[in-house]
């Protein structure tokens, strides 16, 4: 029973991380309606640029962190004017395409400058964690809980309380009357993809003590991400959260009682089923076809 | 493709190719590099079909050039099979896995493609690396063997690789012929518009698989002939990073030509050579370069310059036989029964409780505020919705809920609001695409054509059959729609606002054309606003209003009937009556 919490309480941890990623994917979907599929590597920069940071140059930890999550916005906006922008009247699958060449630019641009050994980034804070029962809860998956778990909180009041919130929405749900509203359709996506690349860093920060910051860690979480937001509901925002939790969950329980090399496996199996048994995940998805 | 000297050509290209690489010293670096180009560029020829012809993403190329490779390795090294048959067996296996992941995938949208492809790709990759009894693990296979054929070893590498030039010879040209084939066609126009397709008569879905498996199997092929050709092969050289780059050798070539495939695979496999100063940054251009294609050149190398001289389908010659339309009945039995037909949307209603009938060789008349779901029962109608309620039946037969392409088979035709036509093909492909309801059997290629020239021709717009769709005028558009849906020989017609945007000369000529229409026995459905047009033409009228069915009856009826007013101008129908 011990052992069993024990994998729940990391699995909910891991899985927040893919619900972070999941989350800034899915609000690209819905402002632009493009699959991001740079969205891993947002996280992976995250975790960069801790470590060059508060490693490499030995800033104290809060300043990496505000750094790292200036930087990140900032890149989110680049990246939005180099990527999405001159494509944005086109169909679904050059950018689509445009997405995918840029996770390889950055994913090899990295490796090209930092070298594909991985680095190690020690947890926010210095205190271990705390014993329950049998169950030992490590302080930096207490603090990835409880940051998932405030993001949250923030995104559902920013969304549904701000005016920017509402002008977002507006802007996802139908850009033409958005723009006779006299709402700054390009600003406000330009906000999402930073508001997006935000998030992907703070899963970045947030995970890099867990697993080895490499150029790999972006594909390994986007991934699970992906997968995530597809067996919660594509698109759907509570259906990100629950599906990064489930993937986190079933692969940690995976790795446990079946194998350890077949780890990574256990999501995309997961998602074939769902995509067999129930293509629009938990919470349905909502876009279809219209004549 | 068009003239007999093509092929002879080509042939020609194939024999002196082999006699230079059989005759000239050519140095062991040289050779791999010839030896990867050749076989990459087959695995590139199937991105042509799945990504290039039918638009559908597959960034997993690499796992099925990995299978391929397995394939031949293990087949010859663990089972002992000669090298042909392993070489079959890993294609074949490719195809398979083609058809399971595109048969499980395809129904849903793009995105979910792309990322049960990625997904399929990682599982490929862990299980090489792990499953180590059979695969050997990340020491991966060697010593594989060349082949024999009879008497004649082929295991010196300039005979191994004018093997795998005559291969790629091989699938370039298939490639190539597909392209202006039915099947390739029909694989276009899914690419450009996936719903116009399915309602003249295209099975969307099998096309994709079809595209899908097609891609997967010359990726295994590729892939087994890779392993022989450097006799060794290890994980590592099937991942992630590899389908990447047989993404990018595709885009940059031209996804829509054979050819496209193969100027991408070669000067990417000699690129990196050129761009060996890169170093470690390689990956990066590649990375740059696909964004930077798809931003300034989104047709590829090849794209471009075919743009300049492009070619449509040649247009057969001769005199023009005139369009049949099915056979004039003088009956007037029932066509079309509407029996309760709803369609819900979560709470609304578009559709409730709907009934009709449409008569045969009669123009019926569809009309109704906005938002009063003509559109909808339009889309019942044509398969594109699955209804909620109710019943729908053709000449008896109950057709409810039936697939787009099976009722366009069964007799119905259609036309959209917002003209869907394949954009990137002729006016001629595109209405050839529809001819003689495909599926039905004892057509050959050449009727075919004659009955698109035909249905061209009943329009009007035979002249122009060579042009391509997207630089004609709106209002040409709209009749190229028409003569696609009446290539098909439907028995029912539905017309979605074939007015819309139409200037009156043109209206004009659009009433001339229904009339017509109506006088070879044709049965109509149209919606319409334009009252005028609709008194004009219509024997019959069926008026919605909130999905309900308010009025039906002749014209003259109708139009004076005080719901239908009411309606209209927007008053209500209580207050109008009392």
């Amino acid at each position: 029973m011990a052992i069993i919490l024990q994998l729940l309480f990391t699995g909910l941890g891991i899985g927040a991380v893919y619900a972070l990623v999941a989350l800034g994917f899915v609000l690209i979907y819905r402002a632009t309606n493009v699959v991001n599929f740079a969205q891993g590597q947002f996280a992976m920069l995250g975790g960069y640029c801790m470590v060059i940071t508060t490693v490499d140059l030995g800033l104290p930890y809060w300043l990496g962190i505000l750094i790292t999550l200036v930087v990140m916005a900032g890149f989110g906006a680049i990246f939005n004017l180099g990527v999405y922008y001159p494509l944005r009247h086109r169909s679904f699958l050059p950018v689509v395409i445009s997405t995918i060449g840029a996770s390889i630019l950055i994913t090899n641009l990295v490796l090209g400058l930092y070298g594909p050994e991985p680095t190690t980034l020690p947890g926010v804070i210095d205190f271990p964690g705390v014993s329950l029962g049998a169950v030992f809860l490590d302080s930096q998956y207490l603090v990835i809980i409880a940051v998932t778990l405030i993001l949250v909180l923030l995104q559902y009041f920013f969304f549904e309380h701000t005016l920017v919130g509402k002008k977002m929405q507006a802007v996802s749900q139908d850009k033409e009357v958005a723009s006779l509203l006299g709402i700054n359709v390009t600003g406000m996506i330009m906000l999402t993809f930073a508001y997006s690349a935000v998030l992907g860093g703070i899963a970045g920060v947030l995970v890099a003590p867990i697993l080895f910051v490499s150029v790999g860690l972006g594909a390994q979480i986007a991934l699970k991400a992906f997968a995530a937001s597809i067996i919660g509901g594509f698109g759907d925002v509570p259906g990100a959260i629950a599906g990064g939790l489930i993937i986190g969950v079933a692969e940690t329980l995976g790795a446990f009682y079946i194998s350890v090399p077949y780890k990574d496996a256990f999501a995309f199996i997961l998602l074939f089923a769902f995509l067999l048994i129930r293509p629009q995940g938990i919470f349905g998805e909502k876009v279809s076809q219209k004549a | 493709m068009s003239s007999a000297r093509t092929p002879f050509a080509w042939a020609m290209v194939l024999v002196i190719g082999l006699a230079l690489v059989l005759v000239l010293p050519i140095n062991g670096y040289l050779m791999n590099l010839l030896m990867q180009a050749s076989t990459y560029a087959i695995a590139v020829l199937g991105m042509t079909v799945v990504l290039g012809y039918t638009g559908q993403i597959n960034i997993a190329q690499a796992a099925f050039f990995g299978i391929g490779a397995y394939g031949v390795a293990l087949g010859t090294t663990s089972l002992g099979l000669p090298f042909f048959v392993a070489l079959a067996l890993g294609a074949v296996v490719a195809a398979f896995f083609g058809l399971v992941l595109g048969g499980s995938t395809l129904k849903l949208g793009g995105h979910y493609l792309a990322m049960v492809t990625i997904s399929f790709q990682e599982i490929l990759t862990l299980v090489l690396t792990n499953w180590i009894s059979v695969s050997h693990g990340p020491d991966g296979v060697a010593n594989i063997p060349r082949p024999r054929l009879g008497a004649l070893a082929l295991d010196t590498s300039p005979h191994y690789l004018a093997v795998c030039l005559v291969f790629l010879f091989v699938a370039a040209g298939a490639v190539a012929g597909l392209k202006s084939s039915r099947l390739g066609l029909a694989m276009q126009s899914v690419r450009d518009n996936e719903l116009a397709a399915g309602v003249i008569g295209i099975d969307t879905y099998r096309v994709k698989i079809i595209a899908f498996a097609t891609s997967a199997f010359l990726g295994g092929l590729g892939g087994g002939l890779f392993a022989g050709a450097f006799r060794y092969i290890s994980p590592d050289q099937f991942a992630f990073d590899d389908s990447v780059v047989l993404l990018t050798m595709v885009l940059l070539g031209g996804v829509d030509a054979a050819i496209g495939a193969v100027i991408g695979t070669a000067l990417l496999i000699l690129l990196p050579e050129w761009l060996r100063f890169l170093k470690q940054f390689y990956l990066a251009v590649y990375g740059l370069a696909v964004i930077l294609i798809m931003v300034f050149m989104p047709q590829g190398i090849w794209g471009f310059l075919s743009g300049l001289f492009r070619r449509a389908l040649p247009i057969p010659a001769g005199p023009l036989a005139p369009l049949v339309l099915g056979e004039a009945v003088e009956s007037a039995e029932v066509l079309l029964a509407v029996e309760g037909l709803a369609k819900h949307f979560g709470g609304l209603r578009a559709v409730d409780e709907l009934d009709f009938e449409v008569v045969r060789g009669r123009v019926h008349a569809l009309i109704g505020p906005n938002g009063s779901g003509k559109t909808t029962t339009l889309n019942l109608l044509s398969g594109i919705y699955k209804p909620t309620a109710g019943r729908i039946r053709l000449a008896g037969r109950d057709i409810t809920g039936l697939a787009p392409h099976v009722l366009a088979r069964a007799g119905i035709g259609r036309t959209f609001q917002n003209i869907r036509l394949f954009h990137s093909l002729s006016a001629f492909e595109n209405v050839l695409i529809g001819a003689g309801r495909p599926g039905e059997s004892g057509q050959d290629g050449e009727s075919r054509r004659q009955r698109a020239l035909s249905a061209l021709d009943f329009v009007g717009m035979v002249a122009r059959a060579h042009v391509p769709v997207a630089s004609l005028p709106y209002g040409h558009q709209r009749l190229i729609e028409i003569a696609r849906a009446l290539a098909a020989n439907p028995t029912l017609l539905l017309l979605d606002e074939p007015a819309a945007g139409l200037n009156l000369t043109e209206k004009q000529n659009l009433v001339a054309l229904l009339r017509r229409l109506r006088g070879h026995g044709l049965t109509l459905l149209l919606i319409e606003h334009d009252m005028d047009l609709v008194e004009q033409v219509s024997d019959r009228i069926t008026v919605l209003n909130f999905g309900r069915r308010i009025a039906d009856g002749t014209p003259l009826e109708v139009l004076r009937h005080p719901e239908v007013v009411a309606a209209y101008l927007g008053e209500v129908a209580e207050d109008e009556a009392a």
